[in-house]
């Protein structure tokens, strides 16, 4: 069979009608169905760190744009932009931002392989799945660090890891405060500090001193000496265990000193959280 | 036209004739956008939205390119025609139900020149299908990729939470392997007979 040119005229015409059919159809219903953006959305969003962590509680860095842009949430609503970026956006928006004071993460635990086990867990590598099982999981302690990482896999700015003791540990100098450790922790172990802080508790039990004991080595008992010691009244033992006053404290360290489990530690000092004898033995 | 007809064209598109597993067509959003069950619901809602349009409207057209002898011009034409109409739905769509917009979201333009679309009308041609059996088979074979994308997804949420898996397996190979495994279960679904 051979092709008359006329075929091929015929097809290129049919073709390029029905193209120039539907782009006129196309052209005219943009024009009706325009939606009218907030040209700001886009130069915020271009802003954000676009890690979409959802630190700010919206399901992701253009949602967290057009909220601002909207004015349903505030400049400095990312926990992630670094006072150079609030600012940018706050040029945007056109209002003044007074930079917050940096905060980061805090794992209430340093624990690890001092806290005794009431068995040994072969399972799925995760705190979630490991907390579901018989017990509350395989710690002694029911408010432990269980070790697995779901706060690792969590951090999408590899700002905690597990350390050499096996309980996670956040890098302070990575951490944004996006949350995500936060929620993933299923013992609700990982809390906020100001990052200027020198002294941290890192136990959060609520068992009374002779079970923090027997449970953990590395555990508060809520002996009350570090408040009964500090000067600045910025430490309290609530619920069996030492909880610090950041807006008080002023990393005297006077606690630290009387802390007789070496429970209380100076960061700054210690350096990494450092491991104690173990008690007993 | 009876009804039996008709189920008889929407059990083979779901199961018999499954469009991915059986068919293996639309293999790439399948693989690309499984790895979480609320993207893959996602992508098989627009889906099974673009493949009963598409149906749709391609039969007329398909129509018009027979009236004018020009069979020949079917796939280029029908790649134009749900290109297009996608675009269109898309804006409509952004303009009148914000909130379907919203659900279906990037999902509706990754799927404008899918291969599985592209198929399910061209099948209608090969097929001799009418409207109603065109629109009837592009819907159900959108249903058929939506469940075939969420056991596909499901297994693969399973997968990611078991860390025992070979490193030269993991990701991509344990995912390719799994979807072979359910392709081979689907053949099982060629001995149904039930509309003869």
């Amino acid at each position: 069979m051979t092709i008359s040119p006329w075929t091929i005229l015929y097809a290129v015409l049919t073709l390029g009608v029905l193209g120039g059919a539907f782009g006129g159809v196309l052209a005219v219903a943009s024009r009706i169905f325009a939606v009218e953006r907030d040209p700001r959305i886009e130069e915020i969003q271009s802003t954000l760190p676009g890690a979409n962590c959802g630190g700010c509680g919206f399901a992701g860095c253009a949602s967290c744009a057009e909220a601002i842009a909207s004015g349903a949430a505030p400049v400095n609503a990312c926990p992630v932009c670094s006072g150079e970026q609030t600012t940018a956006i706050a040029a945007i928006m056109g209002v003044e931002v007074t930079p917050a004071e940096r905060r980061v993460a805090f794992v209430r635990c340093a624990g690890g392989s001092r806290a005794g086990r009431k068995y040994d867990y072969i399972g799925l590598a995760d705190c979630q799945a490991a907390v579901k099982i018989a017990g509350n999981g395989p710690l002694e302690c029911a408010y432990g660090c269980l070790g697995f990482g779901s706060c690792v896999k969590a951090c999408k700015f590899d700002a905690l890891h597990i350390n050499a003791l096996g309980a996670a540990e956040v890098d302070r100098d990575k951490c944004t405060l996006c949350r995500q450790c936060m929620d993933a922790c299923p013992r609700h172990l990982i809390i906020d500090i100001p990052y200027a802080a020198d002294v941290v508790v890192p136990c959060a039990s609520l068992d009374k001193g002779a079970a923090a004991k027997n449970n953990c080595a590395a555990s508060c008992i809520a002996c009350k000496l570090c408040e009964k010691n500090c000067p600045q009244d910025a430490i309290h033992v609530i619920d069996n265990v030492a909880v610090i006053d950041y807006t008080k404290c002023t990393s005297c360290g006077t606690c630290v000193a009387k802390c007789p489990r070496k429970v209380l530690l100076d960061i700054h000092e210690d350096g990494k959280v450092a491991p104690v004898a173990q008690a007993g033995d | 036209m009876d009804w039996k007809n008709l189920l008889t064209i929407a059990l083979g598109a779901i199961l018999v004739n499954n469009f991915i597993l059986v068919q293996f067509l639309g293999c790439c959003p399948f693989l690309g956008v499984s790895k979480k069950m609320d993207t893959a619901v996602g992508m098989g809602f627009a889906v099974i939205f673009v493949m009963g349009l598409a149906s749709a409207l391609c039969y007329p057209v398909n129509l018009l390119l027979e009236s004018l002898d020009m069979e020949f011009m079917q796939t280029v034409t029908f790649i134009l025609v749900i290109a297009a109409l996608v675009q269109f739905v898309e804006m409509f769509l952004q303009k009148t139900i914000p909130s379907l917009y919203e659900a279906l979201g990037v999902y509706l333009p990754l799927i404008t020149t899918n291969c599985a679309v592209l198929g399910v009308v061209l099948l209608n041609v090969q097929e001799h299908y009418n409207f109603i059996e065109s629109v009837v088979y592009g819907v159900t074979g959108g249903v058929g990729f939506l469940l075939a994308i969420v056991l596909f997804a499901s297994v693969r949420e399973r997968i990611a939470l078991v860390s025992e898996i070979p490193k030269c397996f993991e990701g991509f190979p344990i995912a390719l392997i799994t979807a072979g495994l359910m392709a081979l279960a689907f053949g099982g679904f060629s001995g149904l007979d039930i509309w003869r």
